[in-house]
């Protein structure tokens, strides 16, 4: 045991060249990457996003065929979920939970390391499927049988890929928890933690939980088309509704894995802003803890067309309206926590009350959609559509941005450039009402979603609809522009960044250096 | 050397990017085998093979740096989360196939032969099938053939008995160990891991018994399919479980671990009374039920 060095850390900076990224164990390194694999994944996704758009601006079909049409719905879904949404939150759980604890590190970070390095040989498996004989896969990111099984050569990459991205957000989730129970600061109490912390602590187990729910369900879809199971064939006894069960038992708590982050995100900005201290913490984490409680007695909302018993669908219908009170609790509290504050209006702060507005619509059509006998008229209809996006891009993509806007100066000690910020805010806030607004009416108007033709009288909501997604595509480039442009340089920042920011993460320098709070910092 | 008192951030690791080329050559091969390309066979055995180097390198280092004493209790905590959540994650995975079995059982089948309310595919697609578990467990168009059940009290009774005496066994072993009785612990551990590589082997026989004079395969309906993927995944769990302990055995003799810091012998442990729980619901769902 000769060779072991065990005291080659904590004061060293990061390598250099390429190695420092490969094999880095630094959480700030690992954070970085999570965020600029999101960055890539967002641009592709859009881009998918925009071929779907450019075919529905006109009825008929103009661009593509329609299944490369519905491998683009499809592959938008897995990237902007699995390649956006979740490593941009994991990204930013690197770089701010460790800080905001008051922690070295994550508690075991050569498996972050590996967490963060599935993604790429995952997310090249996905893509590799546009390649592949038969095409991507075309049957809906849900992945439905016996749809998706007609899926061609593509079929076992899609689910490796699955499985990849699984055990990264596992094991990811697992070191999230692992540090937030094991390297807090002395004195950091759970209920000191800031709310960020928070609704990741509750997320990471909603990750474990889930997840390998969903590698379960795709194994059994891998096995049905290739070795000769029946899990999802009636004729064998099994049930294609089965497997929704198996999938929307992943799919309602993996939306609030998706958006339980931002929730936190936004409890963190308002506050700063409105020089308040957050309304209502307590009550905050109660409600966090009992979404995603309700989160698991839910999923079936997401079938009530499928042929149910009545118990069964009245007992999903009140489930899921009753996580309207939670969620209240949490919008209640936002507001309280700006009332009568002295509010100033940065970009981060535009983009979190952009998210609570629009986060609250997409909450409001959520409702609409958990009523059975409407549902019945809404399901698979333009008007999900439009909800899913709103809480999704208004929602989690919006509290992404707000809090690339808040900490960018804290990662990098630049601060941006508040008139592009604000350009890109207002930008983003027109396009993106344009995009998904008109959706709410083509859909309880009854146009279907993933076809890529439509009926003549859904067209003008179908071109404002298209304007505004290359809209908002565009304004996006902005943002990446504000970004590197932040990276590379400008004003120096303080290392409060904000007068009225609160936390351990503002005490550090701005820039932090390489390793932080090697000796534990005091608690107030 | 003496206890580290910082937590111990490893400088760097190599380990984890040849562990997500591994895993990347051995899925790209299996879908390639599955699609009946040439390349995949061998594709997915580099694959396999660098996973091992891997497995070996990194557990290897993270041994070296346990005996040299780098990790202080607050890294064992964290090591325990991880395990701990692991299992946890584990657990759920079984969790959709368990589901799956229940789903069959109360919903899909019986509905199949006719029951509940508005079920009309019975009527217009399949008349006069009847809902009987086993027997008619391949469903209506009986695919894969006449099968017959393994029954309960035969191997599979055996086999839990087995596991459950490994389950004395490996806490016997952690009673040496605490108290310092090196030669308790060792044999702890061998009668442990003999026992789960006894139960592997009858699980072994079990399936040839299965295929050849039952006519139970994977593919026989839905029954096969449970049947086969629940115990499957617990056999390979049970594998897994079983090599655990044998690295634990192998160091136990090289001397390694003291009564209040092993904890990879507590890991391995917590993974077997996994297994082990796991398979007393396969023996009672699964098997008597
Ligand atoms: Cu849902």
């Amino acid at each position: 045991m000769s060779a072991v060095m065990v005291d080659d850390h904590h004061h060293d900076g990061p390598d250099s060249g390429i190695k420092r990224w490969i094999c880095t164990t630094n959480h700030k390194d690992i954070g970085t990457l999570y965020l600029w694999f999101a960055m890539i994944m967002f641009f592709l996704g859009g881009l998918m996003a925009l071929v779907v758009r450019a075919e529905l601006f006109q009825p008929g079909l103009q661009f593509v065929d329609p299944q490369f049409f519905n491998s683009m719905t499809t592959m938008h879904a897995l990237l902007m979920i699995f390649g956006v949404v979740m490593p941009a939150f994991t990204g930013l759980a690197n770089w701010l939970i460790p800080m905001m604890v008051g922690g070295t590190d994550m508690a075991l970070p050569r498996l972050n390391n590996w967490s963060f390095w599935l993604l790429p040989f995952a997310f090249t498996m996905l893509l590799a499927t546009l390649f592949v004989p038969g095409g991507a896969p075309a049957g809906g990111w849900t992945l439905y049988p016996p749809l998706t099984l007609q899926t061609g050569a593509a079929l076992p990459l899609l689910i490796f890929a699955i499985h990849l991205m699984g055990m990264s957000s596992i094991m990811g989730a697992i070191n999230v928890i692992a540090t937030i129970l094991n390297m807090r600061a002395p004195g950091m109490t759970l209920m000191k933690m800031p709310m960020f912390v928070w609704t990741w602590l509750i997320t990471a187990y909603l990750l474990i939980a889930v997840m390998p729910v969903l590698a379960g369900g795709v194994t059994m879809l891998l096995t049905d088309k290739y070795f000769g199971t029946s899990f999802f064939n009636a004729a064998g006894g099994g049930d294609p509704v089965m497997f929704q069960h198996i999938f929307w038992f992943f799919g309602h708590p993996e939306v609030y894995i998706l958006i339980l982050p931002s929730f936190g995100v936004i409890s963190m900005i308002l506050p700063t802003f409105a020089r308040k201290p957050l309304f209502g913490y307590n009550s905050m984490v109660y409600a966090t803890a009992s979404i995603a409680f309700l989160s698991f007695v839910v999923w079936a909302h997401h079938m009530f067309t499928v042929g149910m018993p009545l118990a069964a669908q009245l007992f999903f219908m009140l489930s899921t309206m009753l996580i309207a009170v939670p969620t209240g609790v949490k919008v209640f509290n936002w507001v309280a926590t700006m009332w009568r504050g002295s509010m100033t209006f940065e970009t981060p702060m535009l983009f979190a009350i952009g998210f609570i507005v629009l986060f609250t619509i997409g909450g409001f059509s959520g409702l609409m959609l958990a009523i059975v006998p409407a549902d019945y008229q809404y399901h698979d209809t333009y008007f999900v559509v439009a909800h899913f996006h709103y809480v999704l891009v208004p929602g989690s993509i919006f509290a992404i941005m707000a809090a690339v806007y808040y900490w960018l100066p804290k990662w990098t000690g630049h601060l941006y450039n508040e008139t592009l910020g604000k350009w890109h805010f207002w930008l983003s806030t027109i396009f993106v009402n344009l995009t998904f607004f008109p959706m709410h009416f083509t859909g309880l108007a009854g146009m279907p979603r993933r076809i890529p033709d439509y009926a003549l009288q859904f067209t003008d909501y179908n071109m404002l609809a298209s304007i505004g997604a290359f809209g908002f595509g565009l304004a996006q480039l902005l943002f990446l522009y504000i970004v590197v442009a932040t990276v590379r340089g400008g004003e120096r920042a303080t290392d409060r960044v904000w007068d009225g920011a609160d936390g351990l993460e503002w005490t550090l320098p701005s820039p932090p250096p390489y390793h932080t709070f090697t000796t534990p910092p005091q608690i107030r | 050397m003496t206890a580290q008192t910082q937590y111990y951030v490893p400088h760097g690791s190599h380990w984890p990017i040849v562990g997500s080329v591994a895993l990347f050559m051995t899925f790209v091969g299996l879908s390639a085998m599955l699609n009946e390309a040439s390349f995949g066979l061998p594709l997915m055995g580099a694959g396999i093979a660098i996973l091992l180097v891997m497995m070996f390198g990194w557990f290897g280092t993270v041994v070296r740096e346990s005996e040299a004493n780098a990790y202080n209790d607050q890294v064992d905590r964290s090591f325990r989360w991880g395990m701990f959540w692991f299992i946890f994650s584990e657990v759920m995975f079984f969790a959709a196939f368990f589901g799956a079995l229940f789903y069959a059982r109360t919903f899909s089948l019986p509905w199949l032969g006719g029951e509940g309310d508005g079920a009309a595919t019975n009527m217009y697609l399949w008349p006069g099938f009847e809902a009987l578990w086993p027997s008619n467990a391949n469903g209506p168009s009986q695919i894969g053939g006449e099968f017959r059940q393994m029954g309960a009290w035969g191997i599979p009774a055996i086999n839990t008995l087995i596991l459950l005496t490994s389950g004395v066994t490996v806490t016997w072993a952690h009673h040496g160990l605490r108290a310092n009785r090196r030669a308790t612990l060792i044999f702890g551990l061998f009668l442990t891991v003999a026992l789960g590589l006894v139960f592997v082997g009858l699980q072994a026989y079990e399936y040839i018994h299965a295929y050849t004079d039952l006519n139970l395969t994977l593919g026989a309906g839905i029954y096969g399919s449970t049947f086969f993927m629940l115990t499957g995944f617990h056999g390979l769990h049970v594998t897994i479980g079983a090599i655990m302990l044998i690295v634990i055995l192998a160091r136990s003799i090289a001397g390694h671990f003291t009564p209040d810091r092993h904890f990879a012998f507590e890991a391995a442990a917590w993974y077997w009374h996994f297994v082990d729980v796991v398979w007393l619901g396969l023996f009672f769902f699964v098997y008597w039920l």
